[in-house]
């Protein structure tokens, strides 16, 4: 049963320019209108986290309480996303009927949202611990109010970091929105899911290779964006000292809070 | 002015950094806060700005108690300048310089103008003005830490160890213009330290603390150099601080024997009945010592030839060096040079102990 | 033929009974997550101490070796699971695509990790080694790589952790492991909801992914006496 390789290259290629798999049907939803039901899913939980994450990594980094809340957010990264999932469409998706499709849409986000605010979350505070004790005593002590400091000093130098964890959260969200379609939601993930029941895999490598370029795409624009908003006083292109990775400086942070 | 006031500070645990402290700071001149670690200078210092609050007692600004006004506003009156410079990675040096102005809302134009100013009054480059911190030398963060302290013109500073993260040479450096920048200001400052080299170099006053927060001796440095109060403060202020005292006695005019000298260039001369000669350049300026013995009858005097260890005493200097020039010559015979470095003449050691003894102990 | 059990309730709780009721089957699916999750990142250890080393010991590497680690850790898994087949030419289904797909993942992770932990250990120490007369291998395994144990710690855990949550992803294709309590969970859920084996599942996950986490600190401190001598 098994085609050669360069026969299922072929056929994906065959696939994914042939212009019916792009239009959506009555019937049917096409690429384009895949990519934007994945595209919308993911901005509402990454917008939903940003907005409750940020603002708290950001507190807990500057006044230095709760500092649990980063243990606890951590510790539901061992939850198996998949199983967290399903267990909540087969609670809620019964409470909705008819045409809606709130049903399987509310537990995704609600797993995307839970996905996305602990990389938010352990970076901003991470960013704002990692502002060296001097700048910050410096602030102070040219007489800057408690806000100033950290919306002028801490955010800025926080940066780098909220990034990093916010480009790890986007990649999360929608590696994790395609596998909302395994739970009959739309997406990108429609054709994996669809192609595997249907044994059609040049559409099931599509949708593989579809989801894989939606997330180079994003991540490449969200890198952009550091590039621009990131002074260069800090990001090492200014000069020397490049400053320690972002990613190590995390994972310090996770070992941190796990060992406190 | 700057007053202590019963000044103390205790930690819940019921350690004691600072107990008790009476001090004041007199306007327009240099106090340094010297003292061993744990002795509170650092958080004597941080009361002024209320980085750290007395737990009882005041701190006094003139006539205003500080806890009468929020902490920030009391902070933008005063500069403060600390070990790391702690200057904003993010934000361009001139923009560093500029964060009190910006805070106190002045025009963004006229803060940066008067930030280059003050760059080059801390003897920076102007073309730093656009760089990142990051590319900038220990020294040269300190010196535009020291700008930042300086940009709305406090009529007060605060300086925590500004020059310890320094290498020796540097630190040198930063002090004599640190010195002569503020003799230009005539800030009021505080300044702490634990090098009291550092703390005799600068200091119109001298407060030595000892652990446990206390105050040990409020001097100038030149008292407490010839009468510390005490065992701990002797010890403290060092060994040799009896040399170092004269360090503080002006030699007033030392009569000095006129020296034959050689000019670089010329033969040698030959018929002298000494083994050491002074060379000079052709402007009269001294420029070492040549041992006739090691030389080959008939040579020309070349640079090569000299020995350059010794230091030079200049007239109206202070005791210390006219003595330490006659200790470095291989001679014997410190060389004493006028303000612009030309040769006046030669003094022995035992010359010089002479009129240390007639002016009595120094004191 | 899996069904809910006809005296058993649905109840979240009940999960221990479904357990018992399909014992043998779940311990299957509980040892092929077990080492879906461990041989991935042994594999990415392996290949990554190499691979590390040489973006330390020659700069020039660095910079292009963590551009192609991003890259790779960008795609989402289950991506990455469906692509692997046709790029090695291999049937589009294959067991061995889960574990491929995930070495390259865990490699991924740790080339950076092992890279970053040597890079901190200090001049002066690698100095002092090399001045004792540690030629660059025994320096490498007898002084830097001990050093950096911490780091590459803090690495493996997170490493292990994630497979342990991405494999489970692998069972919404199919794949034998804890992932396919998920699948059957949905399944039976279709009229009405049936919890036994979803909670089932997730709880196995967790409890494997605490047990692997703690494990790694077990040998991770083992292997640095040195680092319990200063109480923290």
């Amino acid at each position: 049963m098994a085609p050669g390789g360069a026969l299922v290259i072929g056929d994906v290629v065959g696939w994914l320019t042939d212009p019916a798999h792009w239009q959506s049907t009555p019937f049917d939803t096409g690429i384009l209108g895949q990519l934007g039901a994945h595209v919308w899913f993911c901005l509402i939980a990454l917008v939903i986290a940003l907005v409750i994450s940020l603002p708290l990594g950001l507190w807990i980094g500057h006044t230095g309480k709760a500092t649990w809340l980063v243990t606890v957010a951590n510790a539901v990264r061992a939850l198996p996303t998949v199983g967290v999932l399903v267990l909540l469409v087969v609670i809620i998706a019964p409470n909705f009927y008819g045409r809606t499709n709130a049903g399987y849409l509310i537990p995704t986000e609600i797993v995307l949202v839970l996905l996305a605010v602990p990389p938010i979350l352990s970076n901003a505070y991470a960013g704002v611990q990692n502002v060296s004790p001097a700048v910050r005593d410096a602030a102070f002590g040219m007489g800057m109010t408690g806000p100033q400091v950290l919306l002028r000093v801490e955010l800025p130098n926080a940066l780098p970091l909220i990034f990093s964890g916010f480009r790890s959260a986007t990649l999360q969200v929608i590696a994790t929105a395609t596998i909302a379609s395994y739970v009959t939601l739309g997406g990108l993930g429609r054709f994996i899911y669809d192609g595997l029941a249907q044994q059609d895999y040049p559409q099931m490598i599509s949708g593989g290779l579809l989801v894989a370029a939606l997330a180079l795409a994003a991540d490449l624009l969200l890198a952009l964006a550091q590039r621009y908003t990131v002074s260069r006083g800090i990001t090492g292109r200014a000069g020397r000292q490049a400053g320690s990775d972002s990613r190590v400086a995390v994972l310090n942070e996770e070992l941190a809070s796990e060992t406190a | 002015m700057i007053r202590f006031d019963h000044a103390t500070k205790s930690y819940p645990g019921g350690t004691v950094a600072v107990d008790d402290l009476q001090l004041e700071a007199p306007t327009g001149q240099i106090t340094v806060l010297v003292g061993p670690s744990g002795c509170g200078k650092t958080t004597s210092l941080r009361m002024i700005n209320r980085m750290i609050e007395p737990t009882s007692g005041k701190v006094w600004l003139d006539d205003t108690d500080t806890a009468s006004m929020p902490a920030h506003e009391l902070r933008r009156q005063i500069g403060y300048v600390i070990q790391h410079a702690g200057l904003f990675p993010h934000r361009t040096i001139v923009d560093n310089v500029a964060t009190v102005p910006f805070l106190l809302g002045t025009d963004k134009k006229q803060a940066r103008a008067r930030s280059m100013e003050l760059l080059e009054r801390v003897g920076l480059d102007p073309a730093f003005a656009k760089r990142y911190p990051a590319q900038l030398s220990g020294g040269q963060q300190q010196r535009v830490g020291v700008a930042r302290a300086l940009a709305a013109d406090p009529p007060v500073m605060l300086m925590d160890e500004p020059f310890s993260a320094v290498d020796p040479v540097v630190r040198d450096q930063l002090q004599d213009e640190f010195l002569r920048l503020q003799s230009d200001l005539g800030k009021t400052i505080v300044f702490v330290t634990h090098d009291i080299d550092e703390a005799i170099k600068l200091g119109d006053q001298v407060a030595v603390l000892r652990v446990g927060g206390t105050l040990a001796q409020l001097a100038t440095p030149r008292e407490l150099l010839s009468r510390p109060v005490d065992a701990f403060v002797a010890g403290f202020v060092g060994r040799d601080r009896g040399y170092r005292a004269l360090g503080f006695t002006q030699s007033g005019s030392l009569r000095t024997h006129e020296e034959p000298t050689v000019t670089l260039g010329d033969p040698l001369p030959s018929g002298s009945d000494r083994d050491w000669v002074l060379v000079v350049d052709a402007a009269g300026a001294p420029q070492g010592w040549l041992h006739l013995g090691d030389q080959p009858r008939g040579a020309v005097v070349e640079d090569r030839m000299l020995y350059r260890g010794g230091t030079l005493a200049t007239q109206g200097g202070t005791l210390r060096a006219a003595l330490d020039a006659c200790l470095s010559s291989p001679s014997g015979r410190g060389v004493v040079v006028d303000e612009a470095g030309r040769l006046i003449g030669t003094v022995t050691a035992r010359e010089v102990l002479d009129l240390i003894e007639s002016q009595g102990t120094p004191s | 033929m899996i069904r809910p059990l006809d005296s058993a309730s649905s109840s979240p709780l009940h999960f221990f009974g479904y357990f018992l009721d399909h014992r043998s089957e779940d311990l299957g699916w509980l040892w092929d997550h077990t080492w879906l999750s461990v041989v991935p990142v042994v594999v990415g250890l392996a290949l990554a101490l190499p691979l590390g080393w040489l973006a330390r010991r020659y700069q020039w590497i660095y910079p292009p070796m963590m551009s192609i680690t991003g890259l790779l850790y960008t795609i989402p898994s289950i991506a990455l699971f469906v692509l692997i087949p046709p790029v090695l030419g291999m049937d589009p289904l294959n067991p061995l695509q889960v574990p491929i797909a995930l070495s390259l993942y865990s490699t991924a992770l740790l080339v950076r990790v092992v890279a970053d932990g040597l890079g901190a250990v200090s001049e002066e120490t690698v100095q002092a080694a090399t001045a004792l007369g540690y030629r660059p291998v025994g320096r490498f395994f007898r002084v830097e790589l001990p050093i950096a144990v911490p780091v590459i710690t803090a690495g493996l855990r997170v490493a292990i952790v994630a497979n342990v949550s991405i494999v489970a992803v692998a069972g919404t294709i199919g794949m034998d492991n804890l992932g396919r309590l998920f699948d059957q969970g949905f399944t039976l859920s279709v009229s009405q909801p049936y919890y036994p084996p979803i909670v089932l599942g997730i709880v196995l996950c967790v409890l494997l992914a605490l047990v692997l986490d703690l494990l790694v600190v077990l040998v991770s401190r083992m292997l640095t006496p040195w680092r319990r001598a200063v109480p923290s």
